[in-house]
């Protein structure tokens, strides 16, 4: 009496409601932890591939404790029997030591529970759900994203026929290992003992008998190593083996992302941290739609130039301000480096909304005229200082460089901008300026 | 490698057919219900085991870290704290720091047990001898299991609790609920019956019962409770001082070891489903009370009936040698014991613990030495090994085995040990160790180590004056000087007020002096 059951197929998932409500238990801490790990992230590389793996977090145990009436582990007399005596004998006594009680070797902690922290991983969902709040990342550009074609080359495993650039080293010397082995090719070490030993009877001045007849013999055991060594080559035409590859159109390769950012001295600490999350939004967010991204930073006080991201987020530059000078450069770099046929291009600007004199002007006609119709879509972020909150709510009302845009943002669907001016307004300003539209009002 | 059929070289060659089951790591359904009826034989046949019908469910690594979080259970209401086991499983296990288990087996009926997908057939055998019949027989014929737990009702008490709660999450919200869980929980160890069955009703109870049978026959009966509660009767005088504690104390049945069933009962404040949620933990925690008695045994069955069953198969030649030492090589790991200065050390290993003892036992009963007979007078030499197992695994817990059945042998064996440690003295002391005037006091010393009357504090409720003040009173007894960890203590008694409603103390009193050590209160802590 007796049956088997394969619950292999069964929905996964079983504990997906236990987590969520650990989750949100732990939201508090969790939610700390994340702000932080995006404050101390880098846009770019390593670090937000490792964001796209998901996330390692450790949190305050305080919180999610589980607390049980259990005894203290000091004080009072208790008695501990262990095993694998060697010299102890009754009376022997020795200090206590110093972690834990009872003289043995138990570790602290040893669920992973300790004071520290408790640690597990998020997934990305997890991650992105945490960082922007709660919200959910909307599906949003992807459907008017413009899929440019490329052929690129895929391997295909291993073939017995191919150009001698191709040749698969590693695999070809395992064959060749193993036929030498198989059909028992004389080693050379074999071979070169044998030929001292014939070299040394040559020198004899006069060989006996025996000395001879081994000569003779050990000639003929070299002729027949020689024979074999040729017959069993050291490598023979059936042991090659090349990769191959084949040849695969990929849609959706490759986009970079400008990231424009005013570093003069009116952008501070606070207006850097806002712009750096918009960025990393940004940098996410196209990570999942295409394979391939790079991103591009350009600083810029009255003149531009490129930087790497350090750089671009820490440096402190002084200087006027003149936004025109950037578009100039980033222009400059598309013509350079990145195809329009090839790349999608998107573009990212911070300001905190000052620009020099009547340049507003010039960087309406630059992106009317010249940018715009590179890009895919182009994004302006002007950042508020605190005390100029209440333009938040009014669109209309604005410096030089925010009515130039504006102008711009009547003719071209592809440009968006938005006003932010704490933490907590960027995913929603994320989620204005990528709000969906239809395919159509997308620029060509 | 099949090569000569060898005749069988133990004990089964009538029954043997000399080839083997299986051949090679990949196993099928087919290929499993064989082995599981050659093992059956044996562990029917041979070792005279009473198993429940068995359910094998085949389940992947990530069914099995679902199956971790929920205590082993095939079902279970949803709570953070699984959660939060779970994501540490999870990681532990996908950064490679643990693996896991190769089954996990559920007292119930059908006996439940969940294989992984990634064990060879070799490994699928040893488990199927372990958990399909060597824990599959203690659940079913160890006493505790018998008295205490309902297995063929497991299931379906599981389902019921699972809805229920989740109803009441709809009902009254996530939190609401979570508020409950969360204080039932902190308390889920004292809520079991240690001693005994629940209590009878008093005389209160049963006449409100009965009146409650009667469905409120007239207004009357109304007005009289009403009558009662609110003008408090005029025994309000009587209720001073000792007098009125001992009413108290037999009204609400008082003292009582299990705080979840009293705070059930009697909480002026819970709502009945809040009562339900409460009853539902402690069902839960009192269903596995007997496991947490039983780790030495139930382990110490199930590797005694692999290791003979993996033997049997190999002696009739039903497995390959390749195979079988796969078996052996498990085997091995599972019942190390590392010494107390090994790095790997981390307390006595109740597989290694228990399959050595029964190993003993068997020893004892068919090659007994002098010391045997004169320790074990009525096992020694009496050759059936199979009725003194049968017998242990029936009527023992850890704690009363090892004082029953460890012998010196197996003391001088392992090099057992004592190491005092008194907290006035600034260094331990090696009190006993495996020489003939230590044996009794290591078995004693051991076998207290495993009784959870003396691990788990002895805490009971005591007193609460529904008519004054309302504070639940609580004592600790405390045994050798020991007492409670002060911060959970404080956040567990934090819980018990939301339970209560109103204020929680609790007194610790040793247990031979009769004089307070400590005591904490709910009371200004806000």
């Amino acid at each position: 009496m007796h049956h088997f059951i394969d619950r292999r197929p069964n929905p996964a998932g079983k504990s997906l409601g236990n987590r969520q409500r650990f989750l949100r238990r732990a939201r508090h801490h969790i939610k700390d932890i994340v702000d932080k790990s995006v404050r101390e992230r880098s846009v770019s590389g390593r670090n937000s591939r490792e964001l796209a793996q998901g996330e390692r977090v450790t949190i305050p145990v305080k919180g999610i404790k589980e607390p049980r009436l259990v005894h203290s582990n000091q004080g009072g007399m208790r008695q501990r029997v262990f095993p694998g005596n060697k010299e102890f004998v009754v009376g022997d006594s020795f200090p206590r030591p110093k972690s834990g009680q009872g003289g043995g070797g138990k570790k602290a902690s040893e669920d992973g529970e300790g004071e520290d922290g408790f640690s597990f991983s998020l997934t990305r969902e997890e991650y992105l759900e945490m960082l922007f709040e709660g919200l959910e990342l909307p599906d949003l550009v992807k459907k008017n994203l413009i899929e440019t074609k490329t052929i690129s080359y895929r391997r295909a495993g291993i073939t017995t026929a191919g150009t001698p650039s191709n040749l698969n080293l590693l695999r070809t010397m395992r064959n060749s290992l193993g036929r030498r082995i198989a059909l028992q090719r004389p080693s050379l070490s074999k071979f070169n003992a044998l030929k001292a030993r014939i070299e040394e009877l040559e020198a004899l001045e006069a060989p006996c008998d025996d000395e001879f007849a081994e000569l003779e013999e050990l000639r003929q055991q070299l002729g027949r190593l020689e024979r074999k060594r040729k017959v069993v080559g050291f490598i023979d035409p059936v042991d090659l083996r090349f990769d191959t590859h084949l040849p695969e159109i990929v849609l959706n390769s490759k986009a970079v992302v400008f990231c424009l950012m005013d570093v003069s001295g009116s952008m501070q600490e606070r207006e850097k941290d806002l712009a750096k999350r918009f960025f990393i939004l940004l940098n996410l967010f196209l990570e999942r739609c295409y394979e391939h991204t790079e991103i591009v930073f350009v600083c810029h006080t009255q003149h531009a130039r490129e930087v790497d991201e350090d750089t671009f987020f820490y440096s402190r530059e002084t200087g006027g301000t003149v936004v025109s000078s950037a578009l100039t450069e980033m222009l400059k770099i598309i013509k350079d480096r990145y195809p329009t046929d090839e790349w999608n291009i998107y573009g990212a600007q911070a300001s905190d909304g000052e620009n020099f004199g009547n340049d507003s002007e010039k960087c309406q006609q630059l992106l009317q005229h010249q940018l715009l119709p590179l890009c895919q879509y182009y994004a302006y972020v002007e950042i508020l200082s605190e005390s100029d909150e209440v333009l938040m709510n009014d669109p209309e009302q604005g410096a030089d460089l925010w009515q130039a845009c504006l102008r711009v943002k009547k003719r071209w669907p592809s440009f968006e901008m938005q006003r932010v001016c704490s933490p907590a307004d960027i995913y929603p300003v994320f989620r204005a300026l990528f709000a969906p539209r239809t395919a159509a009002a997308v620029a060509p | 490698m099949s090569g000569a059929a060898q005749p069988g070289t133990g004990a089964g060659t009538g029954t043997g057919t000399a080839q083997p089951l299986f051949d090679g790591p990949d196993w099928t359904f087919e290929l499993l219900s064989e082995v599981h009826d050659a093992i059956q034989e044996i562990a029917l046949e041979d070792l005279g085991l009473n198993v429940y019908p068995n359910q094998i469910e085949i389940i992947s690594a990530e069914q099995m870290l679902d199956a971790y979080s929920c205590v082993g259970m095939p079902l279970m209401y949803q709570h953070w704290s699984f959660g939060k086991q779970f994501v540490r499983d999870e990681h532990n296990y996908r950064k490679g720091l643990t693996g896991l288990a190769y089954e996990i087996v559920v007292n119930s009926n059908p006996c439940i047990s969940y294989n992984m997908e990634e064990n060879t057939m070799a490994l699928q055998t040893l488990v199927m001898a372990h958990a399909a019949f060597g824990h599959n027989h203690f659940f079913k014929n160890n006493y505790l299991f018998r008295n205490w737990t309902d297995a063929s009702g497991i299931n379906d008490y599981l389902a019921f609790a699972k809805n229920f709660i989740a109803c009441c999450e709809e009902r009254y919200g996530v939190d609401q609920v979570e508020v409950i869980l969360d204080a039932a929980h902190a308390l889920q160890d004292h809520g079991v019956f240690r001693y005994g069955r629940p209590p009878k009703p008093t005389e209160v109870e049963l006449k409100a019962m009965q009146r409650q049978r009667e469905g409120y026959e007239s207004q009357q009966s109304i007005l009289d409770l009403w009558a009662d509660q609110v003008l408090g009767g005029d025994e309000t005088e009587a209720d001073e001082g000792e007098v009125g504690k001992n009413r108290r104390q037999s009204a609400l049945n008082l003292p009582q070891e299990n705080i979840l069933y009293f705070l059930e009962k009697h909480s002026p404040v819970l709502e009945p489903w809040q009562r339900e949620v409460i009853r539902i933990v402690r069902y839960l925690a009192q269903y596995l009370y007997p496991q947490k008695q039983t780790k030495v045994m139930n382990e110490g069955c199930a590797t005694f009936v692999h290791y003979y069953i993996i033997n049997k198969l190999h002696d009739r030649g039903l497995v390959t040698p390749g195979a079988f030492l796969e078996m052996v090589h498990s085997h091995t790991n599972v019942i190390l014991q590392p010494g107390f200065d090994d790095p790997r050390f981390s307390g006595l290993n109740p597989y290694a613990l228990g399959f050595e003892m029964m190993q003993d036992i068997c020893r004892i009963c068919v090659d007994p030495t002098e010391e045997d007979r004169e320790w074990f007078p009525d096992i020694a030499g009496c050759k059936d090994w199979r009725r003194v197992l049968r017998d242990a695994w029936a009527n023992y817990r850890d704690e009363s085995f090892i004082l029953q059945f460890l012998s010196p042998a197996l003391i001088r064996k392992l090099r057992l040990f004592v190491i005092t440690d008194v907290a006035e003295h600034p260094n331990l002391v090696v009190s006993q160790i495996h020489d003939p005037r230590g044996y009794r006091d290591v078995r004693r010393i051991l076998a207290r180590s495993y009784d959870l009357a003396y691990l788990e504090p002895d805490i009971q409720v005591v007193d609460a004056d529904l008519r004054g003040d309302r504070e639940l009173k609580l004592r600790h007894t405390v045994h050798d000087g020991i007492v409670l960890d002060e911060k959970n203590c404080e956040e567990v008694l934090r819980y018990l007020k939301a339970l209560w409603g109103y204020e929680v103390s609790l007194t610790g009193v040793d247990r031979d002096l009769d004089e307070v050590i400590y005591s904490a209160t709910t009371r200004d802590q806000n």
